[in-house]
């Protein structure tokens, strides 16, 4: 009966009564959780990130020897660097090179953790004795100087730093998933679906893989700011991307010469990485609580 | 006690013999011959065959693998191709400078972690509970090399109160080997004490929620010693397993800090080595990390059974 009567109300509600609702929700919720406002940096970056062609003044590439090292003016709002080129505008392409790296390398590294975790957990025996060996292998050097060994033996290039990132994050989640598998695999539901003659790959990949995905995705929002955080150290030490292309870390790198005479060229590519990594941060917690409530207040588990 | 130092040792020799394989297996993934890497595109053939004998490459993979293990086991790890000197002499004179550097830094990352993580456990949802907080987040989020230059941008550009890198030993001059440690101290150690803190306060927040808290306050104690005694000592173990995990995020950050700071360490040689192409220095140095971290691990799991006897008894 109560539906009854609310109905007519929704159905007769004009198109911008409803979009006021849906942003007053929107507001109540950040309201109640300030958290999100770092998720609109977040976007705002990838927006940067996508339409870099569009939304950057200058070519990133374009130099300028007249007006190099400049401090933050009306024309450059963050500076120029030691040939004249546009902080603002490199920044703005630097997204790329990070978010992608960032994205990617967890996407691999974690899709091969997760597949090695689950595999292990499930079939037991020699396969797991095997995978855990690899997972203490991998985790016994710290990660970035594993990495910066990867790249060393591969020579230093973008790809390459994807790869090493990607391999440095294998061990994390082949370890989350082999526990989280360990304990799935009690459940009444697994146990059904064994008794059910169902194929062991889609019990693992169908019936486990998504009761164990919550922890797996807040792990991807953790190591996703640390993978942001190698790259741009590896690109920082000559090791990663480049010059000319425009990447935070080697603009650092290359501001560093330039730390006495002309400070400004710091600004753009640090507020750039630690907003990205504290907005990555931030919502990874927040993440965290939605999904998993229990851990609130807790420590975080990885450490780069 | 003894029985459980022994398994974990014992348990760690397969482990330490795949470190050492993926270790050795890293001049393979070079791609192309690594001798002719090493010695350019105008390097005759005979050149390269010999460069190929001088670093065993001529020899089967398992062959090579077995010799390569065997040297390293008796302090060998080859000749350094950049700096003509063998690979352990190279880093064993540098190593002081890096053991200075991490533990001081890991001592820093401790000392004001504690007090802070125990003010904000014990004062939730205070101003400076949130203070502590949003100081562990931003320093989480910036990286080592931006804090280092920042710092020296502040401290020895602008105020001119530190050197802006060097290194002088402390049995040469202690003071001045004081003066160039503390930028370097801080900028490794800060991201840490981050970790640290909110480690603390998460194990305090736990402790305080415990029977045996409720129990110290029913006996009338004060609350400062329900949190400094009682809740304290529980809540302390976990931090132990987390500088295991730290030996790692520091020994790979004095690799960024010795680079900037220009500390003549294993980090800065590294750093030269990938940049100069000099493989054997590298391997030596990824070994030895590799290894120091597993040890250090070792050690904080038997400190761990020490302190917490029900450990011992597991599996």
């Amino acid at each position: 009966m109560a539906t009854g009567i609310q109905q007519p109300e929704v159905a007769t509600g004009q198109p911008e009564a409803k979009s006021l609702r849906w942003l007053a929700r929107a507001f109540h919720t950040f309201a109640h959780d300030p958290r999100l406002w770092f998720g609109v940096i977040l976007l705002a970056f990838v927006i940067a990130a996508i339409f870099a062609p569009f939304i950057s003044p200058y070519p990133p590439l374009l130099y300028h020897p007249a007006i190099a090292e400049q401090g933050p003016t009306l024309a450059h709002p963050l500076g120029t660097d030691d040939l004249g080129r546009d902080q603002l505008s490199r920044v703005i392409y630097g997204t790329r090179i990070s978010l992608t790296v960032g994205l990617a390398s967890i996407l691999v590294g974690g899709l091969l953790g997760t597949v090695l975790g689950i595999l292990g957990a499930y079939f037991q025996g020699w396969i797991d004795q095997i995978i855990v060996m690899v997972i203490d292998a991998l985790l016994s050097f710290p990660s970035l100087i594993l990495a910066l060994a990867i790249v060393a033996a591969l020579g230093p290039s973008i790809i390459n730093v994807l790869i090493a990132l990607a391999i440095v994050r294998i061990p994390i989640y082949a370890r989350l998933a082999r526990g989280q598998t360990l304990q799935a695999a009690n459940q009444d539901y697994v146990t059904a679906a064994v008794v059910s003659g169902t194929h062991a790959y889609k019990i693992m990949f169908r019936h486990i893989l998504p009761n164990i995905f919550a922890p797996l995705l807040v792990q991807a929002t953790i190591s996703i700011s640390l993978a942001i955080l190698d790259e741009s150290t590896l690109s920082f030490l000559g090791l990663g991307v480049q010059p000319p292309t425009p990447d935070w870390g080697s603009m650092i790198s290359e501001a560093q010469v330039y730390l006495t005479s002309d400070p400004w060229m710091l600004l753009g590519p640090t507020l750039a990485i630690v907003l990205v990594v504290l907005s990555l941060n931030i919502l990874g917690d927040a993440l965290r609580d939605y999904l998993d409530p229990r851990s609130k207040d807790s420590g975080r588990v990885e450490s780069s | 006690m003894i029985r459980y130092i022994l398994r974990r040792i014992l348990f760690m020799f397969p482990v330490a013999l795949l470190v050492s394989f993926l270790t050795f297996m890293m001049i393979h993934l070079v791609p192309g011959d690594p001798a002719r890497v090493l010695l350019g595109e105008y390097a005759t053939p005979q050149t390269v065959a010999a460069l190929d004998r001088q670093l065993g490459l001529d020899k089967p993979l398992p062959v090579q693998f077995v010799l390569w293990l065997w040297q390293a086991l008796h302090g060998n790890l080859g000749e350094s191709i950049q700096l003509q000197q063998p690979v352990v002499q190279a880093i064993g004179q540098r190593l002081p400078v890096t053991v200075e550097l991490g533990l001081c830094a890991l001592l820093y990352s401790l000392i004001p972690a504690i007090p802070l993580g125990i003010y904000s456990a014990t004062h939730q949802r205070s101003l400076g509970d949130w203070l502590v907080n949003v100081f562990s987040l931003i320093s989480t989020a910036i990286p080592v090399f931006i804090l280092g230059l920042a710092l020296i941008f502040f401290f020895a550009v602008s105020i001119r109160l530190f050197p802006p890198g060097g290194y002088v030993p402390f049995t040469q001059d202690p003071l001045a080997n004081v003066r160039d440690l503390i930028l370097p101290m801080v900028t490794l150690g800060t991201g840490v004490v981050a970790v640290n803190m909110r480690q603390i306060r998460a194990n305090m927040i736990e402790s305080m929620g415990q029977d045996y808290i409720r129990t110290a306050r029913a006996k009338g104690l004060s609350e400062r010693r329900v949190a400094y005694i009682h809740a304290l000592r529980n809540a302390f173990l976990p931090v132990l397993t987390l500088i295991g995990l730290q030996i790692g995020s520091i020994l790979a950050g004095a690799f960024i800090v010795e680079t900037i700071f220009l500390w003549p360490g294993i980090g800065q040689l590294t750093i030269m080595s990938i940049l100069s192409k000099d493989y054997p220095v590298v391997q030596g140095v990824v070994l030895l990390a590799a290894f120091s971290y597993m040890a250090a691990n070792l050690l904080v799991d038997i400190c761990y059974a020490f302190l917490d006897p029900r450990i011992r008894y597991e599996r």
